[in-house]
């Protein structure tokens, strides 16, 4: 790699500087004030109580009992919905990777949701399908006789990963359904004629090819998901109790809900050395299997 | 700074240069968008046509503009001339003179017509700080079709227990009816607007004297128990979603026997147009327990100018028209006295249309005007306010003890566990704000 | 009998997953009491009422050429940064390369909620509150990482042996991207482009917060009409068809180009 840029012999830094420092800038900025509120008292209700906090931030943040479950519900929410949309994206797109009448128009309404403001899917999925009274769902349900589900009462963390994997299934679709058109068709065919059916084509040959594209599906999913947070607000608000609450959403209640940007900034510094840590295990190991 | 300087005296030599009248401006007005704001917002153009002034509306939901405009107060953005307000906040914000003083209104707009209590709601060391919109209380409604048939009848005063049997025997989940709707979405305006008025008349309080979190006491097992317990056996599913509007809609749509809930509902649901239940709604006052104090809310939407604001004549011009009795006549003239912005002023409930429009008004004035926010409950208290305490800290307590209630409300834990666990992060956030040593 | 069985299972599925859109456009026909009707209404006498009543309350058009402005313009300038430094990694990829390209992916994994306060504060300082300028500068800073990424694997696809020739005939690096590699990689610059768009049209926490009247794009429209006094599925339903429709129309248009191009370096 070295050698390849001694050999091309021209200067990378001025084209890579604007890209570089406006980042730096944008990271280090908010960081630096991140961390110089976490150490502070200060209340953007109370102004009147300023002052250095020392670690008082952190220790009532560490103290909180809640603050654990809430990353593994962090956690749950971006494993979950990786789950859905590679499992189900896989299948749509070996589904939708040969040729067949309108297949254009049919997967156009498959990307069809990735378009949506999150605001707006979360605001129809709560109230025209997951209402328990009202909602399209609950006169499925009752049409079958079956009871009726109580949608953010009874499974809240379920439903919110519904909404989400919903809105997220057409990336992974997409990426999936490039990289299978990519596929020797001989390939198939071949297997075809020695018998195989198309579920043993699948596994056989289309999920062992969709290697890569897993993997990048994983990443920028990850990095997108970890801050998951209109949907939760426009649904449950985090609840009932903890149980939709994710790291975002818990930092935007210390900030936006109590005004406490010492304790709302402690909160940031924690997520900030976990999309770290995310970054360095997850990403890492992913990016090494892409060859960058 | 200086960049958007220009741009506006570019704007405003445009506007000279355009012979409008020479004291014209332009105001930014945020507001939310329950539904009497919205007739203000299609009755402006009136008064942009009276004064020559133009108005930026920006209206958003009621939670997206509260976290809008404090942030935008508390860091003094100045981007708003005007903003929409509660009684919670209008004390707390005058105190840190981030609001204008309104003392000086014309004698024309006759600030003594505004029912006392609404004007002292608003003000803070002896100055007016908002001027009030409307105002409402809490209070019962019912099926009068569903108690007749049942053979029932609503006391003027209704008695918790007696408000449990109604439920129980008007419950009929096979046809979609529910005894009781109540709400249950967790934030500190919502569901905690109405569980405080239930544990006030549990006996119960926020603080003590000494601001020691008073949530693992009896009294509030008490209320917990009695509203967990009343929503499993006769609420509708979902409660743990339902705040006023989703309730509201309920109601309208016939699901509810009954809902406690604010008095301004009553304009919506005796409104054939939004409602199915129009002639079948019935009301009366908000069920006690054990003590009378607190039992049902105080509150009122107000207009008030930051400090920050540019425009403040031009804003004040707006605030006065917006809430005087012209205005009041006006929105009766225009939509219908059914829907006049209710509970402010004395000459609203002197007004025989109104009187005759609204069946409900005489109700609404004795709930605002009982509604005592210095003694919300039976204990001395450190705090004012009834549905709320009013000290900066607490949307964040509210909200966080709403959401460990609505845990409770769906079974995710106990009751127990849920006011221990509230107990604790409240005493947690105390210390934190410095009122606990 | 099997691929028939196959087109049909498909078909399904799409039908299925674009279902709660065509069930929210149906409800914003409906009047208020027919949309939240139980059982819910398949068939009922349309009605334009909830469109008048939100065009004769809001100005749509200042929203709507918002969204546009500042998605256009953010897009553009992300683009134009991304490009050298995108080049720059793929041809000429130093021992760094791997590390500068993880370290802007990690940037966009803060959570923006936590530094609001901040930011708030910069702007208020700057005079940029409610300003396009200040939208455009959050959304260039905050999808420059994906921008280069995304760039970076098409560049790296493209044949080496083509940029060293140029180099080689004596082009200047800014001839080589413009004439040589640009023509290459168009597909995968329009691409990238078009997610921005949509990303940046779909963000609802800065341009909530940041903007009030002048500066206010879709999704503050949307925060007008989400929880109001009343019934409100079906206005609501209404509004969010507003929104939605230019970027679903455009995305509709432009949906073979986004396919061609959202890899992300998953098809060798």
């Amino acid at each position: 790699m070295a050698r390849a840029s001694s050999r091309a012999g021209i200067a990378t830094a001025p084209l890579l500087a604007p890209a570089v420092l406006l980042l730096l800038l944008w990271m280090i900025v908010p960081l630096a004030m991140t961390l110089w509120f976490s150490f502070q008292r200060y209340n953007l209700l109370n102004p009147a109580v300023r002052g250095f906090a020392g670690f008082n931030n952190y220790r009532f943040l560490l103290r909180d009992p809640t603050l654990v479950p809430i990353l593994v519900t962090t956690v749950v929410l971006v494993l979950a919905v990786l789950a859905l949309t590679i499992g189900l994206g896989t299948v749509f797109a070996a589904l939708f990777a040969r040729e067949f009448r309108g297949r254009n128009i049919a997967r156009l309404l498959m990307v069809t949701p990735f378009f949506v403001m999150p605001t707006v899917s979360a605001l129809v999925w709560k109230n025209l399908f997951m209402h328990p009274v009202n909602g399209f769902f609950a006169a499925i349900s009752r049409g079958l006789g079956l009871p009726v589900i109580d949608w953010f009462g009874a499974i809240p963390l379920l439903s919110v990963i519904l909404i989400v994997a919903w809105e997220w299934l057409p990336f992974a679709f997409l990426i999936f359904l490039t990289a299978l058109q990519s596929l020797d068709e001989e390939q198939i065919e071949a297997a075809r004629l020695d018998g195989a059916g198309p579920i043993a084509i699948f596994f056989f040959i289309q999920l062992p090819h969709l290697g890569r594209a897993i993997s990048v599906v994983v990443m920028m999913e990850t990095i997108f998901l970890l801050g998951i947070f209109a949907e939760i607000y426009v649904t449950t608000a985090g609840g009932p109790g903890i149980a939709t609450t994710n790291l975002p959403f818990l930092i935007y209640q210390r900030a936006l809900l109590a005004f406490n940007v010492g304790g709302a900034s402690a909160a940031g510094v924690i997520a900030i050395v976990l999309a770290n840590v995310m970054a360095a295990l997850l990403v890492r190991t992913i990016a090494r299997r892409l060859d960058v | 700074m200086t960049f958007r300087r220009l741009l506006g005296l570019c704007a405003s030599l445009t506007a000279f240069a355009m012979a409008s009248p020479a004291w014209s401006a332009t105001i930014t007005i945020a507001t939310v968008n329950n539904s009497d704001m919205i007739r203000m917002q299609q009755l402006s153009k009136e008064w942009e046509k009276e004064t020559g002034n133009k108005i930026n509306w920006v209206v958003l939901e009621e939670n997206v503009l509260r976290q809008r405009v404090t942030t935008d107060i508390t860091t003094k953005g100045g981007q708003f001339d005007i903003l929409t307000i509660g009684s919670y906040e209008t004390p707390i914000w005058g105190k840190q003179n981030w609001l204008v003083p309104l003392d000086d209104l014309p004698p024309s707009y006759d600030v003594k017509d505004i029912f006392p209590s609404v004007r002292q709601a608003l003000s803070a060391n002896g100055h007016l700080y908002a001027v009030p919109f409307y105002a409402e209380s809490s209070f019962t409604f019912y099926r009068k079709d569903l108690f007749d048939k049942a053979g029932l009848k609503m006391p003027a005063q209704p008695k918790y227990e007696e408000v449990k049997t109604f439920a129980d025997r008007l419950t009929d989940r096979a046809h979609e009816q529910y005894g009781i709707c109540l709400r249950g979405k967790p934030g500190w305006g919502e569901n905690m607007a109405y569980l405080t008025t239930l544990v006030n008349t549990f006996g119960g309080r926020w603080f003590d004297e000494h601001w020691n979190p008073q949530l693992d006491t009896p009294a509030w097992h008490a209320a917990i128990s009695f509203y967990v317990d009343l929503m499993r056996r006769d609420g509708p599913p979902g409660a743990n979603s339902n705040g006023f509007n989703e309730n509201l809609a309920l109601f309208s749509t016939g699901h509810c026997a009954m809902w406690i809930d604010a008095t301004v509902a009553a304009g919506l649901l005796y409104d054939k147009s939004q409602s199915q239940v129009a002639d079948k709604v019935a009301f009366t006052a908000a069920p006690i327990a054990k003590v009378p104090n607190g039992s049902h809310w105080f509150w009122a939407w107000a207009l008030a100018i930051p400090s920050t604001s540019k425009n403040v004549a031009a804003a004040k011009s707006f605030l006065a028209w917006s809430t005087s009795k012209d205005y009041v006549a006006l929105v009766g003239k225009t939509f219908g006295w059914t829907v006049v912005p209710p509970g402010t002023r004395a000459s609203t409930y002197a007004n025989p249309e109104y009187l005759k429009a609204a069946p409900f008004a005489e109700f609404v004035k004795q709930a605002i005007l009982t509604a005592d926010l210095e003694h919300p409950t039976a204990e001395k208290v450190p705090y004012t306010g009834i549905q709320y305490v009013a000290i900066p800290e607490f949307q964040a307590i509210g909200t966080q003890v709403g959401q460990l209630m609505a845990g409770a409300l769906t079974g995710q834990m106990s009751v127990d566990e849920a006011l221990k666990q509230a107990q604790a992060s409240v005493k947690a956030t105390m210390e934190q704000a410095g009122y606990i040593q | 009998m099997k691929a028939r069985l196959a087109t049909l299972l498909a078909w399904v599925i799409a039908l299925l997953n674009v279902f709660p859109l065509v069930w929210m456009a149906l409800a914003s026909f409906k009047t208020e009491v027919d949309a939240i009707h139980t059982p819910p209404l398949l068939f009922f006498h349309p009605t334009l009422e909830n469109y008048q009543a939100i065009f004769a309350l809001q100005d749509y058009t200042g929203y709507a050429l918002n969204s546009v402005a500042i998605s256009l313009g953010a897009t553009l300038i992300t683009v134009l940064i991304a490009i050298p430094a995108a080049f720059a990694m793929a041809f000429y990829p130093g021992p760094r390369t791997r590390d500068i390209l993880l370290w802007m992916l990690s940037t966009k994994m803060l959570p923006a909620v936590g530094v609001l306060v901040p930011i708030y504060l910069l702007c208020r300082d700057a005079g940029l509150l409610d300003t396009r300028t200040a939208l455009i500068i959050v959304y260039v800073l905050s999808n420059l990482p994906i921008a280069v990424w995304m760039l970076f694997t098409f560049f790296r696809e493209t044949p080496r042996d083509i940029i060293e020739a140029s180099r080689i005939d004596g082009a200047s690096v800014g001839e080589t991207i413009l004439l040589v590699l640009l023509p290459l990689v168009l597909p995968g610059i329009a691409s990238t482009a078009l997610l921005l768009i949509i990303l940046c049209w779909n963000e609802a926490f800065w341009s909530l917060n940041l903007t009030a009247h002048n500066a206010a794009p879709l999704t503050a429209f949307i925060a007008s009409f989400s929880a109001p006094q009343g019934l409100f599925w079906a206005r609501l339903s209404a509004a969010s068809l507003l929104a939605i429709a230019p970027i679903l129309v455009f995305g509709w248009l432009s949906q073979r180009q986004l396919v061609r191009g959202l890899t992300f370096g998953a098809v060798k």
